[in-house]
């Protein structure tokens, strides 16, 4: 039965995961990851991580992604971007490339350590793991066979505020404190004029804009001097293969 | 058949490699900030991945902590970028990475 879970919620993630790679309305991306994001909420449950798995489709996908579809939303930025389009000449080949090579090293890699993936099998790590933690009842702290949900987040609560992690907790929230500040200060609106843009925006290694002009955004009204060729151009879908400008 | 198959550490491990690799060459492809934001949240989902299944097969608590460790920090880095995003479309709506070469406004 585990077997039949790991599969159907591994399906799950890795097509979520597809979509938000391979989609090109950053709206259908997000909801993509919503789907990645349930499916590894399936695999947290299926190891037994319940408080986890909950905090996951709370925190994820209740409050992240609805902040990404509320940027999306509110930048009016949920056109297609052109997954052809090559903004740098050569990255998507270099990119595949890499990933190919890192799926090969990894591959290399499992089939020279096969068989023995985690190193120092269990019944040493329970005995060593906790062996140095002071406060922590170790009855509480180590995730049994069988845990039940309960008993999962009673551990949880108590090794969170034990002597060893109650110093990150408390960093922790720290941190989430720098992050509302940093938010409110980030997009308040400045003061007075901005100066221009600078003249070598976007700089000349890239394509020119006439022939990206897919990526031009509907609100170009507010663009700089510089963008309005661009932005004069019509047929939107037809220039996406130009190929590289005269430049 | 594959209801008698028990599921192993490897097992996670493997897609935990394969959700990162989507969510690297995800990053490194598309030149959306707020896609690249979602890959970004692939790869930390991945690692979440390898967190638990080390922390099951370890009999340890230590990577369910971890992994709440790690959700607070997307969070709080989710929160910043995307300000950061809203700040710089403002000035200059344009949905690419590529044109934003300088590091004010």
């Amino acid at each position: 039965m585990e077997a039949v879970t790991f599969f159907l919620a591994a399906i799950i993630s890795l097509a979520g995961a597809c979509g938000v790679v391979f989609l090109r309305n950053p709206v259908h991306a997000a909801l993509s990851l919503v789907a990645t994001l349930f499916g590894v909420a399936i695999h947290f449950i299926n190891l037994e991580a319940y408080f986890v798995a909950a905090v996951q489709v709370i925190v994820y996908a209740g409050a992240i992604v609805i902040l990404f579809l509320f940027v999306i939303m509110l930048l009016g930025v949920d056109r297609a971007e052109s997954i052809k389009t090559d903004p740098i000449i050569g990255q998507r080949q270099i990119a595949i490339l890499a990933v190919g090579g890192i799926l090969a090293l990894g591959a290399l890699i499992g089939v020279a350590f096969s068989g023995d993936v985690t190193g120092v099998p269990p019944e040493n790590a329970q005995k060593s793991t906790y062996e140095g933690g002071t406060a922590i009842n170790s009855d509480h702290v180590h995730a049994g066979d069988d845990v039940r949900p309960d008993q999962n987040i009673k551990d949880i609560g108590r090794a969170l505020f034990s002597t060893r992690y109650v110093f990150a907790l408390e960093i922790t929230a720290l941190l989430l404190t720098i992050g509302v500040v940093g938010a409110v200060v980030l997009t308040r609106r400045p003061k007075g004029e901005l100066d221009p843009l600078p003249d070598d925006d976007p700089p000349s290694i890239y394509r020119d804009n006439e022939n990206s002009s897919d990526l031009e955004s509907t609100l170009s009204e507010e663009t700089d001097p510089s963008d309005e060729t661009a932005a004069d151009e019509s047929g939107k879908d037809t220039s996406e293969e130009t190929g590289v400008s005269g430049e | 058949m594959i209801l008698g198959l028990s599921i192993g550490p490897e097992y996670y491990l493997a897609l935990s490699a394969l959700l990162f690799t989507i969510g690297a060459g995800g990053l490194l492809v598309r030149r959306n900030p707020l896609v690249m934001f979602m890959c970004i949240e692939l790869m930390l989902n991945a690692a979440n991945l390898a967190f638990i299944s080390f922390g099951k097969e370890m009999g340890d608590l230590g990577g369910q902590l971890s992994v709440l460790f790690v959700l607070v920090v997307a969070a709080a880095e989710v929160v910043i970028g995307l300000a950061i995003v809203v700040a710089v479309m403002r000035r200059r709506p344009k949905a690419s990475v590529d044109e934003v070469s300088v590091l004010r406004g």
